[in-house]
């Protein structure tokens, strides 16, 4: 039988005993002491989307201003206006691309339908704006990151999304190399099987 | 008139007018318990600690307390409409209260008891009431606590939850939640 | 400076002042400086309890607590107070307006009051009452009113439920925190708190004070007193009536603003003055524990021991889980009641067997006034664990 008042105690002992382990070995506080230290953010962590560059911020940007991330996107917040060369010729590549974080939900749903693996999921969250409008809607030199970037926040997602981006470029390399030889050789030759594969 | 005893007697009067006349029950409980404090203080003004304390002790902390609890638990406290203050039969009570008054001070002048020099009022100290309290009015006082201890155990018995013999305690099946 | 003038620097420095004034005003503000010194002292104290709490449930809790306002955080309690300074006072639109402002005021000014009584140091008690012990808790007894205005004159459920979970509570634990206090009434044969305070010196020669908590009698009470004491002043674990996690807080839910700030002040207040009288009964007063530490100054002493105590009941809300109504009831009426009434038993008996002079009396003495307390003690506790227990909600 144990004696009455026993678990008091003994629930006493024990948080004594973590005020002052707390004093002695830091290591048992759990407090991150936020501003000054943080906390890296986990690698599947996501927040806002941006648009990810090889070389160049403004000429090497992947996105070619197809508008399907726009359309898709559940609350709008993405806004697209494509170049255009002087003819009025649409040009692959955006003239505006605006995306009001303040209305974004950070769904992912841009990043997971563009087929040219131009937009992905940003992991910056200190965010904090003092004006309520047009601090956060972002353009698009403020979303322009280099795929270097991408890679150290996403390492594993990035070498998925590089393996694929090599992959379909040596395609093409073949495909051409194919089609080089196919206009080099006479007519009527049988199309080389490149263009089956999937 | 000392100035302080005037205070406390017009804060007394006020707080008991309230409790009287105001519409809402819980405005006139603590009118009353304003009231009582005011009684309170007039016995400490007086030099009548212990019954100062006790006073504010068990009318304060236990009856006025009680009051608020009865009138929480069985109505609510808001007023009603279109009652009036006064009953309709107040002038039969303002004539009875006026006739009681009457009586009283009639007595009271006619006594012969104002002719003689008053008594000089003893000392009372908190230490000489309970020592006569536990010596010469030990009797009464047992008396008294046995009579208050009948009373709360015939309330216990009257609050208990009667059980029909030989049945378990009544409650819902399980799952059968309206 | 000698050891007695700062011990009494206080004293001094009041009749200083005072004696700068005419003759025909010195007894009102002898009074009027009594009570700023009460007010200035014990607020600040609130400020300084405030932090210490919060430092010290964050430490039990392995976290840092406020470090952020000022070094170390010390300053958190100035940035608290200017919060609830600015904050915008609410008044519900169905709330009755007087009474709702008057029960803040109604539950720190019937705290206060008791206060009046408590010596804090040698000479420092602001009125030595031949009643003391009682007007302390005529005082309080008023605090159940201010409750009970808060919560009804909100006019919401939640704060209504809690100021009736708050009255109960203050009633039932009434009871044990009187009946352990009469132990010490009934051996020291008084009840003013400055000659209570004055009987546990320490004798001439002896090294221990003649403190009451040394005795079982008194350890008992002390421990019954404490109990009680917290609930009174509703902390954890007895803190059914802010019930954070049910009714959010009871009968403070629709105060904001300094009013809410009041209403802590006077939780804290409160928990001071029943330390202060736990101290002055139980803890030697103003005494040193031991005579070769007189040197210090009494109200030191007072002070450093209601520290101490202000530890245990922050120590006691960083451990103890919340207590179940059911729960808290059954132990107010049926353990602490009961103890109680045994305590009171066992101080007779000591202050009876005083005079035995056999040899191994002291020893006898000690065996049965234990066991007095001891036996009851297991016998009410027997099945407890299963009493409070799981309970099957009828109705629910």
């Amino acid at each position: 039988m144990s004696v009455p008042g026993s678990g008091i105690l003994k629930g006493l002992v024990e948080t004594a005993r973590n005020f002052a382990g707390s004093y002695v070995s830091p290591e048992r506080l759990v407090t991150v002491q936020y501003p000054e230290e943080s906390l890296p953010p986990p690698e599947n962590a996501r927040n806002f989307p941006f648009l990810v560059y090889d070389e160049d911020p403004d000429k090497g940007l992947r996105c070619v201003a197809c508008k399907i991330c726009e359309k898709e996107c559940p609350p709008q917040c993405i806004y697209i206006v494509a170049e255009r060369d002087e003819k009025g010729k649409v040009l692959k590549r955006p003239r505006i691309f605006d995306i009001d974080i303040s209305v974004c939900m950070n769904c992912q749903i841009c990043a997971e339908v563009c087929p040219f693996d131009a937009i992905k999921m940003d992991t910056e969250f200190e965010l904090s704006r003092y004006e309520r409008f047009g601090a956060l809607l972002l353009h698009k030199q403020d979303l322009a990151k280099s795929n270097e970037y991408y890679r150290r926040i996403h390492p594993t997602e990035a070498a998925e999304v590089d393996a694929r981006l090599a992959e379909d470029r040596a395609r093409q390399q073949a495909k051409a190399a194919a089609a080089k030889a196919a206009a080099a050789s006479p007519a009527g030759a049988p199309a080389p099987a490149a263009d089956k594969t999937p | 008139m000392n100035p302080v005893f005037f205070i406390l007697a017009v804060v007394t009067l006020a707080g008991a007018l309230g409790a009287v006349a105001l519409r809402n029950m819980v405005h006139c409980a603590l009118c009353l318990a304003v009231t009582f404090i005011g009684i309170a203080a007039l016995f400490l003004h007086q030099g009548a600690q212990f019954a100062g304390l006790v006073q504010v002790l068990v009318y304060v902390g236990a009856v006025a307390v009680l009051i608020v609890f009865a009138i929480l638990l069985t109505r609510s406290g808001d007023a009603r409409k279109g009652v009036a203050v006064f009953s309709r039969s107040w002038k039969t009570g303002l004539l009875t209260a006026a006739a009681t008054l009457a009586t009283l001070v009639a007595a009271i002048v006619n006594s012969p008891g104002l002719l003689r020099e008053a008594p000089r009022a003893p000392e009372l100290s908190v230490r000489q009431i309970g020592l006569d309290l536990m010596s010469q009015w030990l009797l009464p006082l047992e008396i008294l606590g046995l009579l208050l201890t009948a009373t709360m155990i015939g309330a216990v018995i009257l609050a208990m939850p009667e059980k029909p013999s030989g049945e378990p305690a009544p409650g819902p099946e399980k799952g059968a939640r309206p | 400076m000698t050891a007695a003038s700062i011990d009494q620097v206080f004293v001094n420095a009041k009749q200083a002042l005072l004696s700068l004034l005419p003759e025909t005003l010195r007894p009102g503000l002898s009074m009027a400086i009594n009570a700023a010194a009460i007010l200035g002292t014990f607020a600040l104290l609130f400020a300084v309890a405030t932090l210490l709490e919060r430092k010290g449930l964050g430490r039990i809790q392995n976290r840092y607590g406020p470090n952020r306002v000022g070094p170390f955080g010390v300053l958190q309690p100035v940035a608290d107070g200017l919060k609830m300074l600015i904050k915008e006072d609410i008044l519900p639109r169905q709330a009755d307006r007087v009474v709702h402002f008057l029960a803040p005021i109604a539950l720190v000014l019937s705290v206060l009051l008791a206060y009046a009584v408590l010596p804090f140091g040698r000479n420092m008690a602001p009125i030595d009452l031949d009643a003391g012990v009682l007007y302390f808790f005529a005082a309080s007894a008023a605090t159940e009113l201010g409750v009970f205005m808060a919560g009804w004159a909100s006019r919401s459920k939640y704060s209504l439920l809690g100021a009736m979970r708050g009255i109960a509570q203050m009633i039932s634990y009434e009871l044990p925190l009187v009946l352990s206090t009469l132990g010490v009434i009934m051996v020291t044969g008084s009840l003013s708190l400055v000659e209570i305070a004055e009987r546990q010196a320490p004798p001439a020669g002896a090294i221990l004070g003649r403190w009451f908590v040394f005795t079982p009698w008194g350890l008992a009470g002390f421990l019954l007193f404490m109990t009680a004491a917290v609930a009174e002043a509703n902390r954890a674990p007895f803190d059914l009536p802010e019930g954070e996690s049910e009714i959010i807080a009871g009968h403070m839910v629709e105060y904001s603003g300094f009013k809410y700030a009041l209403f802590f002040m006077g939780e804290y207040l409160g928990m001071f003055a029943a330390s202060g009288l736990a101290i002055t009964l139980f803890l030697g007063g103003y005494h040193a524990p031991f005579a070769f530490l007189g040197w210090a100054p009494s109200w030191f002493w007072f002070f450093a021991k209601l520290l101490a105590l202000l530890a245990v009941f922050i120590w006691l809300r960083g451990t103890l889980p919340r207590l179940r109504q059911d729960q808290l009831m059954n132990f107010a009426w049926k353990w602490l009641l009961p103890m109680s009434l045994v305590n009171l038993v066992a101080a007779g008996v000591w202050s009876y067997s005083a005079a035995w002079t056999l040899p191994g009396a002291g020893f006898v003495r000690w065996a049965s006034c234990a066991g007095l307390l001891i036996l009851p003690a297991l016998w009410l506790s027997r099945g407890w664990r299963a009493r409070v227990g799981p309970r099957v909600y009828r109705y629910a």
